[in-house]
Order: structure tokens, then C-alpha cells, then sequence
């Protein structure tokens, strides 16, 4: 890995949100959104669910790490639709970089994306709302880092389907969350699937970590099982993403498609 | 740095886009690559910088064959402009020219910087957003972006299409330039008959992805009968039959 290159292409980034305050807004507007929408939701449920009872900020808390994951894989798509938009694309591909290195600069890139969306809008929650997602504590940073890896996967996956498919492939880049979402228990505990679903849900990391935000915030007590549980199998799915990244880089060679693929 | 192509060949599915193509570009020469739209140009450029596979053939570097080689390693010394592909808009003429500096390895590429944006006049530009300007100054820095490594092989693909005859002269007086000063190979597709007698060295004329005729601008035009590139062109592309 060459730290040169990597710096370069995530500079590539920076450059684009510091020339354009639009840009950084947008970045913080939907975050901010979610947490007045899912705020009043919050304290609708806790003052009428008996389930939610006492425990303020389960869901303003799970909308706010939801968020997180679907800002992580939106930044990394956006990363490399710009390039396609920009028709940058060729450029970057006949440069010297190797492919790991580009997974590595988006990756990378990605948290600071993310980051200027999400850290506004978490302290907006509390003033606002009185929930601090910090009160997780400590599995707080294995939580978001599972996220983290598992958006960065999901967004792995619709880039390698942009390679594959080219930029018609770009409104499944903004609806792989939503087909997710369900399977993920975001909101509401697994029981509530069908049991043949709880088995689907069971292989995503999603369900753990949403489980455990629960665990933690309603019953006070840490499953570091089930901590370790959702990094594994985020870490599998992103193996598998760079895998498939590969293949269809390798595929889009053959088929030609990388040399008009911005067209 | 010398380049040769043997028997490369590309099919897609049912259609041949590449027939079985041979050509060398010596070190500090510059081949043109002329044809009619769909002839099979920007997929052999394509194949040479690695950004499609060939289904058969060679791709020889020095001698080497490009797969076997360090494909970053081969990748530093290329490089590639045309006014087809853009380099982002939203960002300067200087931050552009840097992350293409740092993608490439450039070690100097401040001082770099500097040089290439004095040569092609576009010091003023440098803080300014490439969308900013104007296609000639675009092409410019299109340009300057393929110099910024000091390429061993450079692919220019219609490097003044759309320019004004003002400001193609000068980016042409610059090619010449610059390759008599750096001993740089140069492959050329262009469709401007005038700018590809007065760089190239040897021509390679295309039709429907097969090689149908090769040799000096002199030589093609004297061999068909004709009094200029352009008319030795349009009877090429016109009628395959005529050269068998």
C-alpha cells in the first residue's frame, strides 16, 4: 500500500466538500432531519409504549446509529459516483494506483464524510431531546465500527454493481439500505419477524448491534458475544465486498466497460 | 521507451472490435492511429493502458510483456489525454494537478507543477476551477495533467478536437516540443490530418478494427495517389477494396 497515493485520491474529497459549503450542508441536513423526525417519534413512543417505558432515546438512539450506517455506504457510493460524474473515471483508473488502494482512500474518506454529518446531529439530540447516544458508553465505539464496516460493504458491493453495470446502476446505489432495513431490527426486536426471517436476520450484522444498543440501554447489561458477533460477521461481509469489487473489476476489463463508463 | 502490439485482438460477445492488430512505436517516436468512428481506436488505446483485456495477443513493453510487468510500475511511466475524459471540475487547476502529482508518484510535484503550467501557460489559472474555464484552457491542463509524470509513453486521443486554430497551434508547436526535448513515444489518434502530418512519424490507418494500410504520411499519400493525408484518408475509409 502506498500512503501517498491513498492520501492523494482522499485528498481528491477533501478538496471537493471544502469548495463547496452546499456541499458540507447537505452533508448535515439529512442527518439533522432524521433526529427531529425520530425525536418526536422517540418521546411519542416512550410516553405511550409500555415496551419503551423509562427508557428515553431507544429509538432516537437506534435512528441515530441507522443513520450512521446509511451515511457510511451513501458517502462511499457518492465517492465514486462523483468520478463517474466528473468523468474522472478513466483518469483514475490508467493512474498508477493500485485497486486496494482506491478501497482503502474511499474507506478512509468515508468516516470523514460521515463524521461531518453525524457528530452535529448527535449533539443536536441532546439539548433537543435530552438523549445522548454516549450514554452507550464504551461498546458505543465497537457498535459504530461494525456499522461502519457494513456500510462501507454494502457500498463495496453497489460500486462493484457501477463497474459491472455502469452509472444505470446508481439508483440501486441509493436503495440498498432501504431493501436491508427491514431485516435489520432497527426499531423493533427480532421477535417481531417470522421465524424463517429471524434466520435471514441472523446472518446480517444489523440485528446484533441493534439488539445490543437495546440490551444496553434498557437492561444495562454489555453481551460482548454479541458485540464480537456483529464485528465478525461485519468483517466477513466486507471481506467478501472486496472480493466482489475484484471480480467485477476484473469482469468490466473483458466486458470493456471501464473505458466508458463516465459516457 | 519502446511499445509493440502483436496480434492483439478484442472480441465482445459476437462482434470483433480489435482484428489481430500489429504495430511498434520506437522510443522518441510518435505513431498516428487514424480511422473512422468505431474503427477500433479507443479500444486499442484502451487495451495499451490496461483498462480493457485483450482476448489474444501481446502488449510488449521493452521487450516485456505488459502482463507479466508491474502494472503500477508501467502505469507511473503512461499517460494518457484526451478531451473526452475530464478531470473534476469543482476543484482547481492546482489541486487537480496535485492528486494526479501524488497518484503518479511524483516526487517534486510542486516544482512540477510549476513547470508544466509555465510551459503550457497556465500559471494564471492555477487557483481557479477547472470547470471555470474554457475548453482551450481545459485541453490545456487536460494535457498538463499527462506530463505531470514525465511520461515514457504518452496517449494523446484528439488532443485539440474543438480547439480554435489559435490555440490548437499551440498545443501541437508544444507536442513537437516537448517531445524533441524528452524523447517521449508518442501514439496519436486524431482526426485532424493536418496536426497528424506534422507530428507522426509513421501512421497506421483503421477500418472496421483491422490495420489497412501503414507507413510515413509521405508514403500513404504517395502510394494512393493522392495530394494530401486527408483525401488518402477519406479513400481508405471509404473503400477498403481499392488498397488490396
Amino acid at each position: 500500500m502506498n500512503w501517498n497515493k491513498i492520501y492523494g485520491l482522499s485528498l481528491r474529497h477533501f478538496y471537493l466538500i471544502k469548495s463547496s459549503f452546499p456541499r458540507i450542508l447537505d452533508l448535515i441536513y439529512w442527518p439533522s432531519i432524521q433526529i427531529f423526525l425520530w425525536g418526536f417519534i422517540s418521546k411519542f413512543f416512550t410516553l405511550s409504549s409500555s415496551y419503551y417505558n423509562n427508557t428515553v432515546g431507544v429509538i432516537l438512539s437506534a435512528a441515530i446509529l441507522y443513520d450512521f450506517l446509511f451515511r457510511s455506504s451513501i458517502s462511499y457510493n457518492m465517492m465514486f459516483l462523483e468520478e463517474i460524474w466528473s468523468r474522472n473515471f478513466t483518469n483514475l483508473f490508467i493512474s498508477p494506483i493500485k485497486i486496494k488502494e482506491i478501497i482503502a482512500a474511499l474507506t478512509l474518506t468515508a468516516i470523514v464524510r460521515t463524521l461531518i454529518g453525524m457528530v452535529p446531529a448527535a449533539l443536536l439530540a441532546i439539548p433537543l431531546f435530552g438523549v445522548s447516544i454516549f450514554k452507550i458508553g464504551l461498546p458505543l465505539i465497537s457498535l459504530l465500527l461494525s456499522l461502519y464496516i457494513f456500510g462501507i460493504t454494502l457500498g463495496l458491493l453497489v460500486t462493484s454493481g457501477l463497474i459491472r453495470f455502469g452509472p444505470s446502476f446508481e439508483n440501486i446505489a441509493w436503495a440498498s439500505l432501504f431493501f436491508l432495513a427491514p431485516l435489520g431490527c432497527i426499531y423493533y426486536p427480532i421477535e417481531i419477524l417470522p421465524e424463517w426471517l429471524q434466520i435471514i436476520a441472523k446472518i446480517l450484522p444489523l440485528v446484533h448491534i441493534f439488539e445490543e444498543m437495546r440490551n444496553i440501554l434498557i437492561n444495562d447489561i454489555i453481551s460482548y458475544t454479541q458485540i464480537f458477533l456483529a464485528i465478525t460477521i461485519s468483517i466477513f461481509y466486507f471481506m467478501l465486498g472486496v472480493a466482489v469489487f475484484y471480480i467485477s473489476y476484473a469482469g468490466a476489463k473483458i466486458r470493456g466497460t471501464l473505458i466508458n463508463v463516465g459516457e | 521507451m519502446k511499445l509493440e502490439v502483436k496480434n492483439l485482438e478484442k472480441k465482445f460477445k459476437n462482434f470483433t472490435a480489435v482484428k489481430n492488430i500489429n504495430f511498434h512505436i520506437d522510443s522518441g517516436q510518435t505513431l498516428g492511429v487514424l480511422g473512422p468512428n468505431g474503427c477500433g481506436k479507443t479500444t486499442t488505446i484502451g487495451m495499451l493502458l490496461g483498462l480493457i483485456k485483450p482476448s489474444n495477443g501481446k502488449i510488449l513493453i521493452d521487450d516485456e510483456n505488459f502482463e507479466n510487468l508491474n502494472r503500477e510500475k508501467i502505469l507511473s511511466k503512461f499517460n494518457f489525454a484526451s478531451p473526452y475524459v475530464e478531470l473534476p471540475k469543482k476543484l482547481t487547476v492546482k489541486e487537480n494537478l496535485e492528486i494526479y502529482g501524488r497518484l503518479y508518484g511524483v516526487k517534486d510535484f510542486t516544482r512540477r507543477i510549476q513547470e508544466v503550467s509555465n510551459d503550457l501557460n497556465l500559471s494564471k489559472f492555477l487557483n481557479k476551477k477547472t470547470g471555470e474555464l474554457s475548453s482551450g484552457q481545459k485541453n490545456r491542463v487536460s494535457l498538463a495533467k499527462s506530463l505531470i509524470n514525465n511520461p515514457k509513453i504518452l496517449f494523446l486521443d484528439e488532443p485539440t478536437a474543438s480547439l480554435d486554430p489559435d490555440i490548437g497551434d499551440f498545443v501541437r508547436n508544444y507536442i513537437e516540443d516537448y517531445k524533441s526535448k524528452n524523447k517521449v513515444s508518442i501514439l496519436l489518434a486524431s482526426h485532424n490530418m493536418k496536426e497528424v502530418e506534422r507530428l507522426c512519424d509513421q501512421v497506421i490507418m483503421m477500418k472496421e478494427g483491422e490495420i489497412v494500410d501503414r507507413g510515413t504520411c509521405q508514403s500513404l499519400i504517395d502510394k494512393h495517389g493522392r495530394n494530401n493525408l486527408e483525401d488518402t484518408f477519406l479513400k481508405l475509409a471509404r473503400n477498403k477494396n481499392e488498397l488490396e
